[in-house]
């Protein structure tokens, strides 16, 4: 196709780090107002930054991770302007030395996998926040102010919303993986803008680059693109998108709308941050903070499908996030049967938690108890549907599956004897439909069997209850 | 006796002996400035009741036997761009004029826990922006040798406290020389120490990377002794210096026999109108420290013709981002004409700054501005560079470097105000020991038409030890 969409995705995303970036005060979410603030992230007079070392090795992981060149030297700048939640009239951050360059990310979208190159990542601080009540005025909250931040530059290297979808995907899960953040959009602990063009590349011509802000959540990221792409697709046509712009996501509205029209580039005044003097990055260091990274998500995919012969797509679904990947295979120590436990975990236990609107993260079950009941359900202690209704009971009373199964006496009925007692009552009972399978109705068997459960509870063995069943009506 | 004349550690000396107490030492003070203040206007605001309490501990210790701090008893001027907790701090600006700091700056809490009795906050150039203090919101400060005459700057309320005997010590800030210039203009001794060995922390910066805290005292020995108490790593400012914390001694030193001296190429031949006296008063210096067994040779520093440039460009590149947070948001000043956001802006800081501040905002503005930034800011950046290997060669092979401080004389008041660049013009020989982050003294050699003229003493960085040394051992020889 001559006419390309290209995107570029440029992720502010905060760092969990302990303290602030520049000064000793907490850094955490949701506290009051202008309670973890002092002199420095105030921006007072007088008062100093310096720099947190966790924030940096935070930002490091980041690098890392996404195979970054990493500088040989911290070097902080000052990006001024005027803006209420910004104290000092200006932002510590990182102008021509970004403390990471270049570095990629894999996405795998249906026509294949695909690298999605990065410009830079680089660190600075968060700013205050503004609350603007109904009376019109404007209060300022800067318990925000100072926490660290890493900005990470995509190149436009995205053709697609759903290229653009799994890029966020990937990053949002591999920076969980290594624990650098919360990455939280809607607490704000990653933020995402979107550049986006069109080229038609026959003709030459293409439409200036449009960058959207305000987008809350994935979703309205992907919508967002998908507008932004109709909305160029026929500015193309009309030969007039020469403007650079800046929009905003109308959530409700479901469209952006123009914010300011950019005929020139913004100007920073981008000055060295001489508070800060120049930092070396010690190379022994980047060596200890790459070898205490996590396995990441693509690796463990590999590891997962070469270790336990799954499928790419079942290694994929368990990979998703750390926490489920190491419930995975804890509960595998118990079970020793990968096919059979994946089938568990995607099937009923991740059902179930999407059905509560749950993360991994609040599994109520532990790997001990799933193992436990996987096991009843192997050994033909308990039946595969009584597998599931007693799984259903540890997800709302908690209890060990050992305990719901004695409880309720659901242990499955596989004494032949016992059986065979039942079965001839029930054939007794039901001389029609011994009748109906001799002339050919094997759906005679299943009302049986049915029969037979309903007895028994569903506790019978339902292997040996059809074996039985074959046998006894071949004699009658 | 008049305690007042007597030299700061000749008043600990007396003070540790009980032969005078802090409350006294402080009263006599209190008595010049009570005399002295209508006519020098040294002080922007003093702290009387707060020195009288710090005095009444001091005298409470010493009575209780217990030891003393390195400023034990001994009053101390602040310049009013270091923050004092609940003590109003100006930096000579009207947008600072009810702005009383949350929190101590870590000189001053140093001086507090070395026992000094601090008297006031010192009047200052706006934003410490000038080199005469007449752009101080609050009036401009009078040289106690000639009331007509400017005393220096920026840090002139300072010098003029202490050559006026209102106080025996000061502390000033020096970020091209506003140190040592009002030093060479009052007649006393002052000192810009190495960048990085004392805390700029709770110091308002001009010029972050040129910026250094320094000392006033009437002689060598004083401002050696102030500036051991608040020297030091300090772990809240991350352009100190772990090197901060060696011992800046004084002791040994009786003669400038064999110390090599360089004097740079640069300034022999320089001529700036009308100084010529001061030229010769400079050569007979020099002559001084040749009779007394120093080895005096010339060097070539080629980068110094560019220092001034390189100076004013990246000082205001600096202010420009630094005075930023003076926005009428957070604290300072509000304009009370406004509507909008860029209003508020705009008034606050056109009301409340003053012509020398707007108009260094405005140069650096300029110099960092896409476009510009490159062949300015950057440019100078490089030269700045430059300047500091030109030193580092320098000092390979020598002591120090002598120059004069300030190639004038202290100028009539109001004679310059409106001449910026002859006033940018007298940064000259103090400037470059900024941008190369060295250190450098100033101590009186004389008078010319009975006016003072000062000696710089210029050493590499971490050369503190030497430069004092130089100097007591000059003070020595023409003593």
């Amino acid at each position: 196709m001559a006419i390309k969409t290209l995107i570029g995705l440029e992720i502010h995303v905060e760092l969990s780090t302990e303290k602030k970036m520049f000064c000793n005060c907490k850094n955490q979410y949701g506290a009051d107002v202008n309670t973890l603030v002092c002199p420095v992230c105030l921006g007072l007079p007088g008062a100093l930054p310096v720099i947190d070392k966790q924030a940096v090795e935070y930002a490091l992981k980041a690098g890392l991770a996404f195979d970054c060149q990493i500088a040989d030297t911290i070097r902080m700048d000052r990006k001024n302007y005027f803006y209420p939640d910004l104290t000092k009239g200006y932002q510590i951050s990182q102008s021509d030395h970004p403390l990471c360059s270049g570095g990629y990310l894999e996405i795998e979208p249906e026509a294949g996998p695909k690298r999605i190159t990065l410009d830079r990542i680089h660190i600075e601080e968060d700013t205050g926040k503004q609350l603007h009540t109904e009376d019109g005025t404007s209060l300022l909250d800067f318990n925000r102010s100072g926490v660290p931040l890493v900005e990470i530059v995509s190149n436009p290297d995205m053709n697609s919303a759903e290229e653009a979808k799994l890029f966020l995907e990937k990053l949002r899960n591999t920076l969980k993986y290594i624990g650098i953040s919360d990455v939280r959009m809607e607490e704000g602990s990653l933020r995402c803008d979107i550049n986006i063009n069109v080229v038609d590349e026959e003709k030459g011509v293409k439409t200036s680059v449009t960058e959207v802000k305000n987008l809350n959540s994935f979703r309205s990221a992907v919508k967002a693109i998908e507008y932004e792409e109709a909305r160029h697709m026929k500015l193309l046509n009309e030969a007039e998108g020469n403007v650079k712009e800046t929009r905003r996501w109308d959530e409700v509205a479901g469209e952006t709308i123009i914010m300011r029209r950019k005929y020139t580039a913004d100007d920073y005044r981008f000055a060295n941050e001489a508070d800060i003097t120049p930092v070396p990055v010690d190379r022994n260091w980047i060596e200890e903070i790459r070898k205490s990274l996590p396995e990441l998500p693509h690796a463990k995919k590999m590891r997962f499908m070469e270790e336990y012969s799954l499928s790419e797509y079942d290694a994929g679904v368990l990979t998703q996030s750390q926490e489920l990947a190491h419930f995975f295979e804890e509960t595998l120590e118990h079970v020793k049967d990968a096919k059979l436990l994946g089938n568990w975990m995607m099937g009923d236990v991740l059902r179930r938690l999407k059905d509560e609107d749950k993360d991994f993260e609040d599994m109520p079950i532990s790997s001990g108890d799933l193992g436990e009941l996987i096991n009843l359900v192997k050994e033909e202690k308990i039946n595969n549907n009584t597998g599931k209704k007693v799984l259903r009971e540890m997800f709302e009373t908690g209890k060990a599956p050992g305990d719901i199964v004695k409880e309720k006496g659901l242990i499955q009925i596989s004494d032949e004897g016992e059986l065979e007692k039942i079965v001839m009552e029930t054939l007794n009972k039901n001389p029609q439909s011994i009748e109906d399978f001799k002339n050919g109705k094997d759906r005679a068997i299943g009302f049986l069997v049915g029969q037979i459960m309903k007895a028994t509870k569903g506790k019978a063995n339902p292997q040996l209850v059809n074996k039985l069943l074959t046998e006894r009506i071949k004699e009658r | 006796m008049d305690i007042t004349s007597l030299k700061g550690w000749e008043m600990k000396e007396r003070l540790l002996k009980k032969e005078i107490s802090s409350t006294e030492i402080l009263n006599a003070h209190l008595d010049v400035i009570d005399k002295m203040e209508k006519d020098l206007n040294a002080f922007i605001t003093l702290d009387r009741d707060g020195a009288r309490e710090a005095a009444k501990r001091v005298d409470e210790k010493l009575q209780r036997g217990e030891s003393l701090g390195a400023l034990a008893g001994l009053p101390v001027g602040l310049k009013d761009n270091i923050l004092t907790k609940d003590l109003r701090t100006t930096c000579g600006s009207r947008m600072l004029e009810n702005f009383n700091p949350p929190y101590d700056a870590t000189v001053v809490k140093k001086i507090r826990e070395a026992d000094g009795v601090i008297l006031g906050k010192t009047n200052m150039d706006e934003f410490a922006m000038g080199g005469s203090t007449e752009t101080s919101y609050y009036g401009n400060t009078r040289n106690p040798k000639d009331l007509s005459r400017v005393p220096g700057g920026s840090s002139g309320g300072s010098a003029a406290a202490v050559a006026g005997h209102e106080a025996p010590l000061a502390l000033g800030s020096d970020t091209g020389g506003s140190v040592r210039q009002p030093a060479s203009f009052c007649g006393i001794v002052g000192m810009k120490p190495t960048y990085g060995i004392v805390s700029r922390y709770g110091v308002v910066p001009m010029s972050n990377s040129l910026d250094q805290i320094g000392v006033f005292g009437r002689d060598v020995k004083d401002a050696h002794m102030m500036l051991t108490s608040v020297s030091g790593y300090d772990p809240l400012d991350a352009t100190s210096s772990k090197k901060a914390d060696r011992d800046i001694s004084i002791e040994g030193v009786d003669s400038l026999k064999g110390l090599r001296v360089a004097l740079p190429e640069q300034y022999r031949n320089l001529r700036i109108t009308g100084d010529e006296k001061i030229q010769e008063r400079f050569r007979e210096t020099v002559k001084v420290f040749e009779d007394a067994g120093a080895i005096i040779d010339y060097v070539s520093l080629p980068s110094l013709e560019y220092s001034l440039e390189t100076y004013y460009i990246i000082m205001s590149s600096e202010v420009s981002t630094n005075l930023s947070r003076f926005d009428g948001i957070r604290f300072g000043y509000r304009t009370e004409n406004y509507e909008t956001l860029d209003e508020l802006y705009t008034n606050s800081r056109t009301e409340a700054f003053g012509e020398e501040t707007k108009r260094r905002i405005m140069l650096g503005t300029y110099s960092l501005s896409a476009g510009y930034q490159t062949e300015n800011y950057k440019k100078a950046l490089r030269v700045r560079t430059l300047i500091k290997q030109d030193y580092e060669n320098a000092f390979r092979d020598h002591d120090v470097i002598l120059s004069l401080t300030a190639p004038m004389l202290p100028f009539e008041i109001d004679s310059m105000i409106n001449s910026p660049v002859d006033m940018y013009k007298a940064d000259l020989y103090t400037v470059p020991v900024n941008l190369a982050g060295l250190c450098a003294i100033s101590v009186p050699m004389g008078d010319v038409d009975g006016l003072p003229v000062g000696l710089q003493i210029t050493g590499p960085r971490f050369g503190d030890s030497t430069i004092l040394k130089a100097g007591l051992g000059y003070e020595r020889v023409v003593r």
